[in-house]
């Protein structure tokens, strides 16, 4: 099969890599640049295990190939912390116990994080919404939407203080 | 033993777990990758039942890329067969599951063959042209067929009932004769399963020169498993190695022994080179264990003030295909559980395992557990209706008090010996679940029909036991930086345990959390382990610690005391100091480096004497007839675990069971048609609770009486919470429709299934 020459950047390191046309970019991600963080739950782009931020959206890396986001900007759960320091959402997550197994956990982040930055003021209600994209087996889903609220919290008031 | 106390145990510490996992760098099965390594897809069979007639790899092995193509013709010697890993029933050995189809296939999914090729793409493309010639037989695709026997799965049997045997206590059939009241129903449970997130993966590592096995991927019982292994390849103990990682979530269908935990290391052994296999969605729906599938013909008798007096039923388990590593246990717990935590003197039970073209069931969180509170907790509704009494009330009447325990149940199933329930106070929590739900106060809405909703209320009770199986084994090592390291043989499925094991060794040895590092799972750690099912990790793996630190403690002393050159007796330990008298104080780390050998501890906890828990949920619902949609307005858990580890980690397993169980009562359900096929295949038609279905559910864990069963005082809590949810939600909402005389008795109760029932129902039309 012929290989395609594709380049994104992913948290903002820029990759070139050779993939088959066939190759979505879950697997480019998790098997040519060994970005584990990024998990595959279903593959059919039901579960959201593998949701990444492309280009400021939060999409299914699944149901991407890696082809198409050529030229494009990805972002990944091994960017949100600095060093050892945990993100607001991030830190929300392990206060309100929002994780057990961690499997499903990367792919609601960053739809978590998509969510804050593009509706920072998003009520309880659209966190609800949003994160009915995802199946977590673990939770019940309950800490989670603590955790997405408690960070949204944070974030607006580090804002604040920051103003 | 002493257990001490110090100010870990019984805090909501947050996980240590969870910065790895939060930041992407956990280690799961599919993140490992190893030099050289080819990929495994396995053939299965697309027919429900039949003789496989051949298999023709010839195009496959055509195929660039592909490096073999093996079955069971490539398997010298006798092909393996699934072990019973608990549960044995006596006479179903026959029924059990060889590693690979050899000459008959029994259900959609079953192994015929394993294609390697050098990467993933190639070895599914080649499984695609893999031809597999299956002449096909009469499928049996339920238990009614099963029993019919017009077609057997083994023929030599010439029957597809595994097992059946009759148990339980006092005289049933007395107490029938002559009892003032009683009613027959029957029930049932969808067949559906634990679906974690992760999917099965395995890494196997065959090492020519030293002749070792090493496999990554292993989860819930590795020790158990890695014998197994070790045993079809014909290789010791210690030549093979089941390594844990990060596992993403099991609920007790993930890390039994499955065919491809011998066919993925038999086919590194057999190239030479390490071998992934990385299962799909698809695969995992028609390969894992699935569960619940039970039928229950079930008669009740009381006396005339609605006390119970005896239960008799007959309880079928659909098993699909064989019986798996957890041998009897659904049909076997649903028979044990079924009496529940009333006083009923007289039990009668009449116990079926049978074997249909579906793929074989096993435990799933709860096994038997949430299956009979189904079945007890609407039958007892209805009997309160009977009666005139308030469902509230009937339990009351019937609930074993605390002045009757430890209350003997007697021997309800044939592998255990006779058992109690220990202490408790049952109906002190009924009534606290009862009011946090609002019984009283709610009373007047019940079966009424508000803003074009019936509302209603469901409660229901419930008792699990915990902490199963063989004894568990640690070993605490005092390193150079004053460290501790923990090996303990329990697994990690995501509950935490590394958390929770850290909070027990830390208060055993008075010192920091931080200084305890904790490795699990692993057949590399100890010599001997046993793992984490049936909620044991803190009542065998908790207490093999904490035997561990007494006598690392003692270990300590003595070194110390070598070290001074006084006595062992004249050496204290305190907050992971050695002193004695006029020589100062010694750290462990300062200890440790003075020593030439390391300072090692070794731990071992085991007892059969389970513990039990119990406790009462009760939901609010609201019903559209209209559509069949039920709204769970309110959903409220109250239960009795005792001490508690860490109540953060409980309170998380309350909720997460909870809404698990929700999903089995309304969504999940693993279709067949008639002819044994499998008709789910994707999340997108085997549904799963989402963020937006039930929001409002509350867990209370208490801490209201202990177990004196082990030393430290625990119970599992991780499982119990799903045991009731079915027949809560099942008794709100036959409730919320007695106008229309609903009685919901099957799962799951999806909007066409309760639309169906309304409309069937006699006054359904008045609606």
């Amino acid at each position: 099969m012929t290989l395609l020459d594709v380049s994104f950047s992913v948290n903002g390191e820029l990759f070139k890599v050779q993939v088959e046309s066939r190759r979505t970019l879950a697997d480019c991600l998790r098997h040519d640049l060994r970005l584990t963080g990024t998990h595959v739950g279903c593959e059919h782009g039901v579960c959201g295990a593998c949701t990444v931020i492309v280009n400021d959206a939060a999409v299914r890396s699944c149901l991407l190939l890696a082809a198409q986001v050529d030229g494009w900007a990805i972002r990944t759960v091994e960017g949100l912390a600095s060093g050892e320091q945990l993100s607001p959402l991030q830190q929300a997550f392990q206060d309100n116990h929002a994780l057990q197994c961690g499997f499903c956990t990367p792919g609601i982040l960053m739809t978590a994080q998509a969510l804050l930055e593009s509706e920072p003021d998003a009520g309880d209600e659209r966190i609800v919404e949003v994160l009915s994209g995802h199946i977590c087996r673990c939770t019940g889903y309950v800490p989670i939407i603590k955790a997405i609220a408690q960070a949204r919290d944070v974030i607006k008031s580090g804002r604040q203080t920051a103003r | 033993m002493t257990v001490s106390h110090n100010n870990y145990v019984g805090r909501p510490i947050p996980r240590t777990e969870d910065p790895r996992l939060l930041r992407g760098k956990g280690c799961f099965v599919d993140d490992m990758h190893r030099p050289g390594a080819v990929h495994a897809v396995i053939v299965r069979s697309q027919i429900a039942h039949g003789h496989l007639l051949g298999i023709d790899a010839s195009r496959a092995l055509s195929m660039p890329g592909v490096c073999a193509v093996l079955t069971a013709a490539d398997i010298k010697g006798e092909i393996g067969v699934l072990p019973f890993r608990i549960a044995p029933l006596e006479g179903a050995e026959p029924f059990r599951q060889p590693v690979i189809a050899s000459k008959r296939v029994r259900y959609v999914g079953e192994p015929v063959a394993i294609v390697i090729a050098e990467s993933q793409a190639i070895a599914e493309d080649a499984t695609e042209i893999v031809d597999v010639s299956i002449e096909q037989i009469e499928p049996v695709a339920n238990v009614t067929a099963g029993r019919s026997g017009s077609s057997y799965l083994f023929d030599d049997q010439k029957t597809n009932v595994a097992s059946r045997y009759q148990i339980g206590r006092g005289k049933a059939q007395a107490a029938f004769e002559k009892a003032a009241y009683t009613r027959r129903e029957r029930f049932s449970v969808q067949r559906h399963t634990a679906m974690p997130m992760e999917m099965r993966g395995l890494l196997a590592e065959w090492n020519s020169e030293t002749g070792h096995m090493t496999v990554w991927g292993a989860a819930k019982v590795p020790f158990f498993n890695r014998k197994l292994l070790a045993g079809m390849l014909g290789l010791p103990n210690e030549k093979v190695d089941l390594i844990e990682l990060d596992v993403g979530g099991a609920f007790g269908v993930r890390g039994e022994f499955y065919p491809e935990d011998f066919l993925v290391p038999f086919a590194s052994r057999h190239l030479g080179r390490p071998v992934k296999w990385q299962e799909d969605r698809r695969e995992h729906m028609m390969s894992i264990n699935h569960s619940r599938e039970i039928y229950c013909d079930v008669e009740i008798a009381c006396s005339g003030d609605g006390l119970i007096l005896a239960l008799r039923a007959e309880i079928i388990a659909d098993v699909g295909a064989y019986v798996g590593t957890t041998g009897g246990i659904l049909a076997s717990r649903t028979g044990q559980f079924l009496a529940g935590p009333y006083r009923i003197p007289d039990v009668d039970l009449d116990i079926l395992s049978v074997v249909t073209n579906k793929t074989p069931a096993g435990s799933y969180r709860g096994p038997g557990r949430f299956e009979s509170s189904f079945f007890r907790e609407r039958l007892f509704d209805m009997v309160a209706r009977d009666f005139g009494i308030d469902a509230l009330e009937f339990r009351r009447r019937n609930l074993i008090t605390q002045a009757e325990l430890p209350y003997d149940i007697g021997q309800l199933v044939p592998y255990e010996g006779p058992t109690s329930y220990e202490c408790g106070d049952y109906l002190a929590v009924l009534q606290d679940c009862a009011k946090a739900i609002g019984w009283t106060g709610k009373a007047a809405i019940r079966g009424r029909k508000i803003d074009g909703k019936y509302h209603g209320l469901g409660i229901g009770c419930f008792v699990d036991s915990s902490g199963a199986g063989p004894k568990e084994n640690a070993v605490l090592r005092v390193e150079k930086d004053g460290s501790i390291s923990v090996a303990v043989g329990s697994s990690a499925n995501g509950q935490g345990i590394e958390t929770a094991h850290a909070q027990i060794c830390a208060d055993q040895l008075r010192i920091p959390m931080e200084r305890i590092s904790i490795a699990h799972g692993s057949t590399t750690l100890l010599s001997e382990g046993f793992g984490s099912f049936h909620s044991r990790s803190m009542i065998m793996g908790g207490n093999a610690i904490v035997a561990a630190a007494v006598n690392l403690i003692e270990t300590l002393k003595a070194c110390a005391a070598n070290y001074w050159g006084v006595l062992p007796l004249d050496v204290a330990y305190e907050d992971g100091h050695l002193r004695t008298p006029g020589r100062g104080l010694l750290s462990l780390a300062e200890l440790a480096c003075a020593l030439d050998q390391p300072i090692e501890a070794f731990g071992s906890f085991g007892t059969k004497m389970k513990p039990f828990g119990y406790g009462s949920h009760a939901a609010h619902v609201a019903v559209d007839v209209g559509t069949g949609h039920v709204e769970v307005v309110d959903y409220v858990a109250f239960e009795d675990v005792g001490r508690m580890i860490n109540p953060m980690i409980v309170h998380g397993q309350k909720i997460g069971a909870i809404v698990q169980g929700l999903g089995g009562v309304f969504l999940e359900h693993l279709l067949y048609d008639d002819n044994a096929q499998l008709l789910t295949g994707s999340l997108a038609d085997y549904l799963l609770p989402t963020a937006t279905d039930f929001l409002n559910v509350r867990a209370v864990a208490l801490d209201l009486t202990r177990t004196t069963r082990n030393p430290l005082g625990v119970k599992g809590a991780g499982e119990d919470a799903i045991a009731p949810v079915a027949g809560v939600i099942g008794n709100a909402i036959a409730d919320a429709l007695t106008s229309f005389g609903v009685e919901p008795r099957s799962l799951p109760i999806t909007p066409p299934a309760l639309w169906r029932l309304v409309h069937e129902s006699k006054s359904g039309t008045a609606a």
